[in-house]
């Protein structure tokens, strides 16, 4: 099923979303990969904030090329989402709810997912000229020193997207394949 | 004996860099558009053309197919009739890649320590090989290699005993285990023979290789097309969503080996399978 949707990833809007939705997405992401997702899960061990209001938030896990002069972002497609596993769960615990990557994940993650309502979208991996063309608007909002892991609010419009596991942990990369394999016998 | 200036290499190289990552090879480009025409899954056939339209955007555009502007990798296969002149020939290659990934927007994704890590910033240093062979040119070929894909690969060094049926069962298990993750659909390089890093060696050279192309040994050749229809049969999918669309290609390259021993690696990349070959 094809959806339109706008964020922030409310609980509400969470469970309305299945795998196997083919998803155009828009409003604000944030950006972190591994080294960022350390950073985070270090300082709220330490009792801090996070750089931005996790609630309802959606995290990327990109790290885009270098901007060329006139571009607002350079090639952004998903990176592996399983180095984010061991994260992930901490993240959604304080309210993230929504992740974008591409790639299997543990189920340990999953089971985080079925407790907070999270939704794993995936990018086409690879797509990184095609993604970037989404990303309307981008700003640099902490760990500057990290380069192209720093931490990045962005602004995207329609950004073709799949539900690959939902908030029930229904997961696209078991029935995808098998559907497949059902069809062609 | 011909002089070549190191300076000709670090101008090449810097140049292989820009364009590998912004220009995906002419065969990679022809195998997904000949696996888009077969494909017949619902979400797998809209996937495809996302990433024949990625790739155009890049082109056109003149930025990274990827984000993963990769690790340079650089074979320089140097005619035993060249006098290598006006400097270190390794940094001038470093130098090449520095300047490539800084003057063409490319991504700095090296760490200076494999377990302490620390960003180099400027993506050196590069996987260099060098291989002496007769003549007096040098031939470059520079292939950016992703790390999502790289992460998926795996090595074995099987018992004689084990013969093909074990080469096939260790490709099929590698290409099931890597699933979503190396953003398939993959290129598979399969390296058998030679020694524990020959074999590696081997299966790196083997993505390198164009697709379409077949091992010299018709044995090898038939191989090739069999365990490619087989990764295709297991429904993966373009992204792993399912569908026909597993691998757009399989090279094997092979070497002897010792009377003891089967080594066999196999290096997965992915739909961006970038390389770029240049000859001084």
């Amino acid at each position: 099923m094809e959806k339109h949707i706008t964020l922030p990833l409310t609980e509400e809007l969470a469970k309305t979303l299945r795998a196997g939705d083919r998803v155009f997405l828009t409003g604000t992401v944030y950006t972190s990969r591994d080294a960022g997702h350390k950073r985070m899960c270090e300082a709220l061990a330490r009792g801090e904030q996070l750089p931005f209001d996790p609630q309802d938030a959606t995290i990327y896990y990109v790290g885009p090329t270098p901007a060329k002069p006139g571009q607002v972002i350079g090639s952004a497609g998903p990176t592996t989402s399983g180095r984010m596993d061991a994260y992930a769960p901490t993240l959604m615990s304080v309210g993230a709810r929504g992740m974008i990557g591409k790639g299997a994940r543990l189920p340990e993650v999953v089971e985080a997912m079925k407790k907070y309502s999270g939704v794993y979208f995936g990018a086409i991996g690879g797509a990184g000229a095609l993604l970037a063309k989404c990303i309307k608007s981008a700003e640099l909002i902490a760990y500057e020193d990290l380069g192209a892991e720093a931490l990045r609010k962005l602004w995207v419009q329609d950004m073709p997207l799949v539900v690959i596991i939902d908030c029930q942990g229904s997961n696209l990369y078991e029935t995808g394949p098998a559907a497949y394999l059902a069809q062609t016998e | 004996m011909r002089e070549i200036d190191v300076s000709r290499i670090t101008d090449t190289v810097e140049r292989l860099c820009i364009e590998a990552n912004i220009h995906l090879p002419g065969d990679v480009e022809r195998a997904i558009e000949a696996c888009r025409a077969r494909e017949d899954g619902a979400i797998a056939a809209d996937i495809l053309d996302n990433i024949i339209e990625n790739y155009k955007i890049a082109r056109r555009e003149e930025v990274p197919i990827c984000q993963d502007t990769g690790m340079a990798c650089v074979f320089l296969e140097i005619g035993q009739d060249v006098h290598l002149t006006g400097g270190d020939l390794r940094q001038s290659v470093d130098e090449g890649v520095r300047r490539g990934y800084e003057k063409g927007y490319l991504r700095k994704s090296v760490v200076a320590d494999p377990i302490r890590r620390g960003n180099t910033g400027d993506n050196t240093p590069a996987m260099l090989y060098t291989e002496i062979v007769p003549g007096e040119q040098v031939t470059i070929t520079v292939g950016p290699k992703g790390f999502g894909s790289e992460n998926m690969s795996a090595i074995r060094m099987f018992k004689p005993s084990a013969g093909l049926e074990g080469i096939k069962a260790f490709i099929l298990e590698t290409v099931r285990n890597a699933g979503p993750n190396p953003c398939p659909p993959m290129v598979v390089g399969v390296g058998i023979g030679g020694t524990f890093d020959k074999a590696a060696l081997l299966a790196k050279k083997a993505i390198m290789r164009p697709l379409g192309t077949h091992h010299p040994d018709p044995y090898y050749a038939a191989l090739e097309d069999e365990m490619l229809e087989k990764i295709n049969a297991l429904g993966i999918g373009p992204q792993g969503f399912g569908g026909r669309t597993t691998a757009i290609g399989l090279n094997i390259e092979t070497l002897p080996t010792h009377i003891a021993g089967m080594p066999c690696a196999i290096n997965i990349s992915c739909h961006v399978t970038r390389h770029k070959t240049e000859v001084l």
